[in-house]
């Protein structure tokens, strides 16, 4: 599924990264535990997750995922819009909460890493 | 086999630093993708790198992280001055955590930490001395996939 689709059906807004909304994704990792993402991610996954710090960014090159999605209306400040920018890194925002995010995604057909 | 060392390169760390915190895996994650090494091997390196770095990070008072890339694999060395680990064989357990609320506001401190660490080393070794500090070392083969 296109991260552009995924932005429509999860309305969200684009904090960096909007010339590369035609990336597609199949696989999703969802937590607020670091560890998790890095233990799961195998790359290329979205990356869903309340953490807004710097952390949630490196964490993200690290795992070498293709984009993050902040849920539940939280905002990573400019700090850390900017260096996913630097990163390449997709980020967006939704006021939604997790569990709504992976409900509405895994209805779509998208899967968890395992 | 003779083992060539090809580059040794090491990384100050500064304890409770948490704004800095994995910018030397970051480093090193550059670093080693501009020598080209194999996509496999380079992203195990960093999630070990970047999980240790996160501990000396949070519980150390500094670190130094020590990249060693031989002609067979790349290696990391991490010392650090802080509380050392008492049950190291505890520690490894996924879940075990010694994690303050603040660590885990981080994102980290869910016992997932040196279990990490572990899973994505060919070789993994610690040694902790209670009150003084902690050595890791861990050695990821250069044709290892996954």
């Amino acid at each position: 599924m296109k991260l552009s689709e995924i932005r429509d059906l999860l309305q969200c807004e684009v904090l960096t990264g909007e010339n590369d909304l035609f990336l597609d994704v199949q696989q999703v990792v969802a937590s607020d535990g670091m560890s998790e993402i890095l233990a799961f991610a195998k790359s290329k996954e979205l990356m869903i997750t309340g953490l807004t710090n710097i952390q949630s960014i490196r964490t993200a090159d690290i795992a070498g995922v293709s984009a993050v999605i902040y849920c539940r209306g939280k905002r990573p400040d400019k700090k850390v819009v900017e260096f996913a920018r630097q990163k390449r890194i997709p980020v967006l925002v939704t006021k939604m909460v997790m569990f709504d995010i992976c409900g509405i995604l895994y209805n779509q057909g998208l899967k968890g890493v395992s | 086999m003779k083992t060539v060392e090809l580059l040794r390169e090491s990384f100050e760390i500064q304890g409770r630093n948490f704004d800095k915190a994995g910018e030397v895996s970051g480093e090193i994650k550059v670093l080693l993708r501009d020598l080209g090494i194999n996509p496999a091997s380079l992203r195990r390196l960093v999630i070990v790198a970047f999980e240790a770095e996160m501990n000396v990070v949070m519980y150390a008072l500094r670190g130094t992280m020590t990249l060693i890339l031989t002609d067979h694999d790349v290696r990391l060395e991490i010392t650090d001055e802080g509380p050392g680990i008492p049950d190291i064989e505890l520690a490894l357990q996924e879940g075990y955590s010694t994690a303050s609320d603040e660590m885990r506001e981080m994102g980290f401190g869910f016992g997932m930490g040196l279990p990490n660490m572990k899973k994505n080393s060919d070789e993994f070794r610690i040694v902790s001395d209670v009150g003084k500090g902690t050595s890791v070392f861990a050695k990821i083969g250069l044709n290892t996939n996954g």
